[in-house]
């Protein structure tokens, strides 16, 4: 070995220094992996399989419901729970559980959009503030104090007040309350990320800020944005359900759980199923999307994964 | 503040242009330049204005050349700004002063594209393997970048065959290319960082403390590797560590900093075993090493007091609150590096005659640390 | 020669891990004497730092269990009652870790702290404990000791923070100092001053001293006797000159030689131990060195597991041991 100009990189003994056995498994996709911890999680595992199957509900919506959402049968009215309507029927004789599915189909619907739209522009402007930092930050992240400063539900009014109802405003409306909370997940997240050293590493073999911003640090700072994402739909729910509630949001006689809730306030002590249901179905997805939050920050620590997948070090 | 107008004459004052240390080494055979270098940082108080408040001269004043071929190290105790000035000299910090030069050209004014081709002939590699390889990120994905960032290998099956090509030349199967970094040894990710380095072939490599985080045994394979490459490709490598003993194994020459100056530069046999400033013999003395009898009747220069806040630097010469042999014109004249000792061996000490810039009144104001 | 200051016998560590039990430490015994520093000499997940938690009672019981005895003035840590051991910790023993933040609290002026741990074990006016902290901080070298006592952790430098933490350590004069990589991230312009001042103590307060540490140049300078750990087991002790000067375990050599040596400039290739120390979890059977040892001539390494033998006694009455079947190249 020794004064040898060139020795063969594969007989020198550096070439030895082992520790990746050769039988390992072969690699598995991030993703993959995250879902083989998420089902070792138990209470995650049940959580997403609920909402998966609530999901699937409201996709399915009009081959699922017993009748359709709008259907009266006025000779059918307040009817409690029974084996021809499990979740009985409101004043105007309609079957709630129906009411209940296609319901599913206008909040999720309305969770999903106002998060997505959150979710785009505040991480956008989380990434854009975390990374450049300096002025651009500072204009950005004020712009979001103020934003965020606004009471919520008179924001969602304002908005809603200008554009009219509906369901893409009140998602608009929604996802515009949401932006500042994104934007701060992300750009502390960024934050992070954007000073460690693979980072300034991939600077230094000629990465772009571009390419540093969509290969290193976006994949790098998701986990946290993923989580708050989760969250954020259980509220996103509790949002439309609220404006519908109000009467801003979903409008009559379209079924949505806010509104049912709403329509079914007045007979509380009289029927107390028009209410009861559409909370109840509330309830459960707003609790399954924080315990599969919860259940994601604990598969997304990078500690966790090591320690779970059982790999390297 | 007052010597950021008049920034390129470190030396002034009673030295002719041509004794400034350009004679360090020939012009043509210098592959990276530095004059005058200065990375300042302001330093800012808390509060919405983020008023700057000082400056911490973390590089003040750099002139170094670095030969095509050869290994210089660079040493210095934490906070001395070697790092930064590693970084500085691939612009990956902004100099706030003075130019530094890449084989003949100017790098400090070029713009992005100039600099991206900058990027493809430096390389870094950088202190801990587990921090400097993205989590999320294959080896292979990893060692290609450059590639794909310089358009170097089309084609995914050429980018393969480099990516095989450049782990084996850093002693790793190719066959691991797609693992992640979790899964290796320190020193198996230290050689992924290398490849990486290398892929864009390289010119220039600044190794940023590349063994600092590696158990003993596997330091010695590092260093090895690095040798052998630096052999088998004729790289210009910048050794920057705070372990004396592998910069005297791996370096031809040896540059000590000691708050964001080069204090004492030359050939690393004369600046290992006959140091002329006395900080560097300081530095040196206080190295154990792993013979009892040689430690018992070693003779350690032991330093007083700590190094003084590169944010509030000693006026002349910046050694002299802890220099056992401070006199008179310390203070007052801020010391050049002047040929002293062997060839080619430079040191900024007025103990070998008083060369420098004297200082100005304005800065007499600035407190001396401690 | 009096009893030891610890007797360390037999000790053994076992963690329950993710992945199986872990020998972390596995049949380690050696003494402490008054006044004599031992250096414990390992590279990473030899098991040195786990062994001196293991000591102290450091390790969580829910994943650790710890066999064996350690008597320190002939009392055994091992099977002391929590509220005897932490009676015995304060004053007897002093520690210090390399991460200096770790053992300081940063929301506490250093006065705070070191008046505070002068307290806790004496009755002493907080007048008095702190004219006895502003003296420590002299004495570990701290300019204007009487001002840093008013500052907070994070106002000081690394090196001055460790002299804080080593000044702690030593606050109650105690009878045992256990260093772990206690200098590995100061300068060596520090680390001198630091090595300087513990030896002074020592001779001053005749403190035994454990001094764990991953670097042979330091080893060589502070130490008495030095013990070499590798995959959790003691491969060779005795005194710093047999171990550094004529080293018999195939590692101890591997380790030397991996070593550049500031006397000369090399310009052949560094001696190099290939492979990487082996995983706690996944020990290899007989010597736990075979799989990277340049040596392997005896049968017995791949199946055996080569006891602590002795291989020559030129320090006086201290034996050098070494646990290796290889006989070419020991010293007699």
């Amino acid at each position: 070995m020794t004064g040898a100009p060139l020795p063969e990189p594969a007989a020198s003994p550096t070439a030895t220094e082992e520790g990746v056995p050769s039988t390992a498994r072969p690699p598995q996709p991030r993703w993959r992996q995250t879902l083989v911890l998420l089902a070792r999680n138990p209470t995650a595992a049940v959580a997403g399989t609920v909402l998966l199957l609530i999901v699937l509900t409201a996709v399915f919506d009009e081959a699922i419901a017993p009748t359709g959402p709008n259907e009266i049968a006025v000779e059918d009215r307040l009817q409690p729970p029974s084996l021809a309507h499990p979740f009985g029927t409101d004043d105007l004789g309609r079957d709630i559980l129906s009411r209940v599915i296609l319901g599913a189909a206008v909040s999720l619907r309305v969770g999903f959009l106002a998060v997505t739209f959150a979710l785009v522009v505040g991480a956008l402007i989380g990434l854009l503030a975390g990374y450049y930092g300096r002025w651009v930050d500072d204009v950005l992240m004020r712009f979001m104090d103020i934003l965020f400063a606004f009471p919520a539900v008179l924001l969602a009014i304002a908005v809603l007040a200008v554009r009219g109802p509906g369901a893409g405003n009140t998602a608009l409306a929604i996802g515009i309350v949401y932006v500042p909370v994104f934007a701060r997940v992300t750009r502390a997240s960024v934050l992070g990320v954007r000073e460690d050293v693979y980072v300034r590493a991939s600077r230094s073999v000629g990465a772009s800020d571009w390419r540093l911003l969509t290969r290193h640090v976006l994949p790098n700072a998701a986990p946290p944005i993923i989580v708050q994402t989760s969250i954020s739909l259980a509220f996103a729910v509790l949002a439309e359900a609220a404006l519908s509630f109000l009467g801003l949001g979903t409008q009559p006689p379209n079924p949505s759980w806010g509104l049912m809730l709403a329509e079914g306030r007045g007979f509380i002590d009289l029927a107390w199923w028009l209410a009861f249901f559409p909370g109840m179905a509330i309830f459960l997805t707003v609790l399954c999307f924080n315990l599969l939050g919860d259940g994601l920050r604990d598969v997304l620590d990078p500690r966790q994964r090591t320690l779970m997948a059982g790999s390297g070090r | 503040m007052t010597d950021l107008p008049q920034r390129p004459t470190a030396h002034a004052a009673g030295v002719p242009a041509s004794d400034v240390p350009a004679s360090q080494v020939p012009a043509s055979d210098v592959l990276v330049s530095a004059r005058g270098l200065e990375v300042h940082f302001p330093v800012r108080a808390g509060g919405a204005l983020r008023r700057a408040t000082g400056v911490l001269r973390a590089v003040d004043g750099v002139d170094l050349d670095i030969r095509r071929g050869e290994t210089l190290g660079l040493v210095g105790e934490s906070g001395c700004g070697k790092s930064t000035l590693g970084n500085a000299l691939l612009r990956l910090v902004e100099p706030t002063g003075g130019t530094v030069t890449f084989d003949g050209t100017d790098v400090t004014g070029l713009d992005r594209r100039a600099l991206r081709a900058l990027r493809r002939r430096a390389g870094m590699v950088f202190q801990d393997p587990f921090a400097s390889l993205d989590p999320r990120r294959t080896v292979r994905q990893t060692v290609s970048e450059p590639l794909e960032v310089h358009g170097l290998r089309s084609g995914r099956r050429e980018r393969a065959e480099r990516v095989a090509e450049l782990l084996e030349l850093v002693g790793l199967d190719p066959a691991v290319a797609d693992r992640y970094p979790h899964e290796f040894s320190g020193g198996q990710r230290q050689r992924v960082g290398i490849a990486r380095a290398l892929a864009g072939e390289p010119d220039f490599l600044v190794c940023d403390e590349a063994i600092a985080s590696l158990d003993v045994s596997v330091q010695a394979q590092v260093l090895n590797l690095l040798r052998r490459l630096q052999r088998q490709l004729g790289l210009t490598l910048l050794f920057i560590s705070h372990d004396l003993s592998a910069v005297r194994y791996v370096s031809d020459r040896i540059a000590v900093m000691y708050l964001g100056r080069v204090v004492e530069v030359g050939p690393a046999s004369a600046v290992g075993s006959d140091p002329q400033m006395p900080y560097t013999q300081a530095l040196l003395s206080a190295v154990p090493v792993p013979h009892p009898s040689l430690e018992r009747t070693r003779q350690r220069i032991v330093l007083r007091g700590d190094v003084p806040s590169p944010a509030a630097v000693p006026s002349g010469c910046r050694f002299r609150t802890r220099c056992p042999y401070a006199f008179e014109p310390c203070p007052d004249v801020d010391p050049a590096l002047q040929p002293v000792g062997a060839p080619g061996q430079l040191a900024a000490c007025h103990l070998h005659g008083v060369v420098g810039r004297p200082v100005e009144r304005a800065e007499e104001a600035v407190p001396a640390a401690e | 020669m009096s009893a030891p200051l610890l007797e360390v016998e037999d000790l053994r560590v076992r963690l329950r891990t993710p992945r199986g039990p872990a020998e972390v430490v596995n049949g380690l015994s050696y003494t402490v004497g008054r006044g004599e520093t031992v250096a414990v000499v390992g590279e990473s997940g030899s098991g040195k730092s786990v062994s001196v938690l293991a000591l102290l009672g450091l390790l969580p019981a829910r994943v650790a269990t710890v066999t064996g005895s350690a008597r320190l003035d002939g009392e055994d840590l091992l099977t002391m009652s929590p509220e005897r051991l932490r009676e015995v910790r304060g004053p007897g023993v002093g520690m210090v870790f390399q991460d200096p933040m770790t053992s300081l609290n940063p929301v506490l002026t250093i006065g705070r702290q070191l008046v505070e741990g002068i307290r806790a074990h004496g009755e002493v006016s907080k007048a008095a404990a702190r004219e006895q902290a502003a003296g420590l901080l002299a004495e570990v070298g701290l300019p204007d000791p009487q001002r840093a006592l008013d500052r907070y952790p994070h106002e000081l430098s690394g090196g001055m923070r460790q002299r804080v933490v080593i000044a702690i350590a030593l606050s109650n004069n105690p009878a045992l100092l256990i260093a772990d990589e206690a200098t590995t991230a100061l300068d060596v312009t520090v680390q001198a001053q630091i090595l300087d001042l513990v030896a002074e103590l020592q001779s001053e307060h005749g403190t035994g001293v454990i001094w764990i540490t991953h670097d042979l140049g330091v080893v060589a300078g502070i130490a008495d006797r030095v013990l070499v750990m590798y995959g959790g087991r003691c491969v060779e002790d005795g005194t710093v000159d047999d171990v550094l000067e004529r080293p018999a375990h195939p590692y101890t050599r591997g380790l030397l030689g991996a070593l550049p040596d500031l006397a000369q400039v090399g310009d052949g290739e560094l001696a190099t131990v290939p492979g990487v120390p082996p995983a706690p979890t996944d020990l290899p059977p007989g010597c736990v060195f075979w799989p990277r040892c340049p040596v392997r001539s005896d049968p017995r390494c791949e199946t055996e597991q080569p006891p602590l033998a002795v291989v020559g006694t030129s320090g006086g009455t201290l034996p050098h041991r070494a646990a290796t079947w290889c006989e070419e190249g020991s010293p007699r």
